[in-house]
């Protein structure tokens, strides 16, 4: 069973979004998302000051099967990846949500409004529709 | 979800919440729990896969000696004693490698095959055709199941699911030796680099046996960690590192080849010795990534001032937390290559397969 803390949002390709105070927003996959990747053992993180645009890949998720991109859920500018996740890939897998997040970005303006995210229970249904 | 061919011990997996995936059209389990949990209980103390998918075929006549000597790089006639097996290419007039197999020899007139999964229809086409002119009956057994059960505890393990006779005989086996043991065919053989058994059954016997094997602690593996644990042994995956576009000298495959004596006029034994008069112009060596990332197959090589090469097998090693891969380069690669992963170039250091040898890294 995935779980999704009700207050973040959710894109379609399973990355999460968490509002912080400081206006900035923390990115990382869900539950869902790390569970069918298994075991992680290297994230590549983008370098603070990067510019991206919504839906561009901005990390790497490898597990020990295969590598897959993370996509920038909305446009802004990095401002620093996870730097724990250097040394412990795994606490995508342990800590979805918390630990585990890759990556914090400065929207750009109106692009937090203008981002494709649904709520928690809308990306239930999404799941559910996969058969996840 | 498409449905491929299943095992008889497809329920079983299910059961056991595996992650099924589609292999060379089966749908086989790649992980139970985690890939890397399996991988270890193996290095460390046993694991059981179920490897039914993989084709056996006997093969019975009066000449079937003289047929696999000309069907095979390796030499049958190097098989002096009943139950031993042999590690051989089956190879294309160009030399190219159309699989690799597991002969066994269990009589004057029965050896018996072990050809892969994905080669399964095209092998049988071959062998059929190519048997005839020597009268020997090819006979797939899709009726038995194959468990490989590998890892240090896996004979002592594998032993006790066994009638008492036939343990004891089990235990005696030498390396690469296979035996009938009452309704089994026991073989000390594998595909992970640790000691263990690959057991083929009636296929009715393959789930209380496996039920059996993970009540005395052996742990269920799927095909992901059984990659990773054949990566670190140094061991080629037909398909992967070699395919019929590519010989055995440019494979790691060289020592296989049974040359001698020289009129044994196997299958692509005149394109072999072209190449091997020539001198091979690529070579198949193992890489040890040095900067962090992960290694995986088409990924280029760059050889400074020598030219360029592929990774053809890539994947982290979870005995040695660190990216390795066997990869085709020029032969005249010597100790340092580069890497261009997502178009970065990453150090990696040439070293001789295997990587990991009985649960010990063989690399510094």
């Amino acid at each position: 069973m995935s779980q999704l803390p009700a207050d973040l949002k959710y894109t379609k390709s399973h990355e999460w979004v968490r509002a912080l105070t400081d206006g900035t927003v923390e990115i990382g996959i869900t539950d869902h998302a790390q569970h069918a990747l298994g075991d992680l053992v290297f994230v590549e993180v983008p370098e603070a000051g990067r510019k991206v645009q919504a839906g561009e890949a901005c990390a790497v998720v490898e597990s020990v099967k295969a590598a897959s991109d993370v996509y920038a859920p909305l446009s802004g500018e990095i401002t620093g990846g996870n730097p724990k996740l250097a040394a412990e890939p795994e606490a995508v897998n342990t800590s979805p949500y918390g630990e585990g997040w890759l990556m914090r970005l400065r929207p750009a303006p109106g692009a937090l409004a203008a981002a494709a995210l649904m709520p928690a229970a809308e990306y239930q249904k999404l799941l559910d529709a996969e058969g996840g | 979800m498409p449905v491929g061919r299943q095992t008889p011990l497809f329920k079983l997996h299910q059961e056991l919440n595996a992650r099924i995936v589609d292999f060379g059209g089966w749908d086989m389990p790649v992980q139970y729990s985690s890939q890397i949990g399996e991988h270890h209980a193996v290095r460390r103390a046993a694991g059981v896969f179920d490897v039914s998918h993989m084709c056996v075929v006997d093969l019975h006549g009066s000449r079937v000696r003289e047929f696999l000597r000309q069907l095979l790089a390796n030499d049958v006639a190097r098989l002096q004693s009943l139950g031993k097996a042999l590690y051989s290419c089956m190879l294309n007039e160009q030399g190219g490698v159309r699989d690799d197999l597991i002969a066994y020899y269990l009589g004057e007139s029965w050896y018996r095959l072990v050809v892969n999964a994905g080669t399964r229809d095209r092998d049988l086409a071959w062998i059929t055709a190519q048997a005839q002119p020597f009268a020997v009956q090819v006979s797939e057994r899709s009726d038995l199941a194959l468990l490989a059960i590998q890892g240090p505890e896996a004979r002592a393990k594998a032993a006790q699911i066994l009638p008492s006779a036939a343990a004891t005989e089990a235990l005696a086996l030498p390396t690469f030796v296979g035996r009938e043991l009452g309704r089994w065919f026991v073989a000390r053989t594998g595909y992970t680099g640790e000691d263990g058994f690959e057991i083929m059954m009636p296929a009715a016997d393959a789930v209380p046996a496996w039920r059996s094997l993970n009540a005395l602690g052996v742990a269920s593996c799927g095909l992901g960690a059984r990659d990773t644990l054949r990566l670190e042994a140094g061991m080629n995956l037909y398909g992967n590192d070699m395919d019929e576009a590519t010989h055995p000298f440019e494979s790691g495959l060289g020592w296989t080849l049974a040359m001698t004596p020289r009129e044994r006029g196997f299958v692509g034994r005149a394109a072999l010795e072209g190449i091997e008069r020539a001198g091979s112009p690529r070579k198949l060596v193992g890489l040890l990534l040095e900067d962090r990332g992960v290694l995986r197959s088409h990924q280029k090589v760059i050889v400074p001032s020598v030219g360029e090469g592929a990774i053809t097998s890539g994947t982290f090693s979870p005995t040695l937390e660190r990216s390795i891969a066997l990869a085709r380069v020029p032969a005249a690669t010597a100790e340092r290559v580069q890497v261009d992963i997502r178009g970065k170039l990453l150090s990696a250091r040439v070293v001789k397969p295997p990587f990991v040898r009985f649960g010990k890294s063989l690399v510094s």
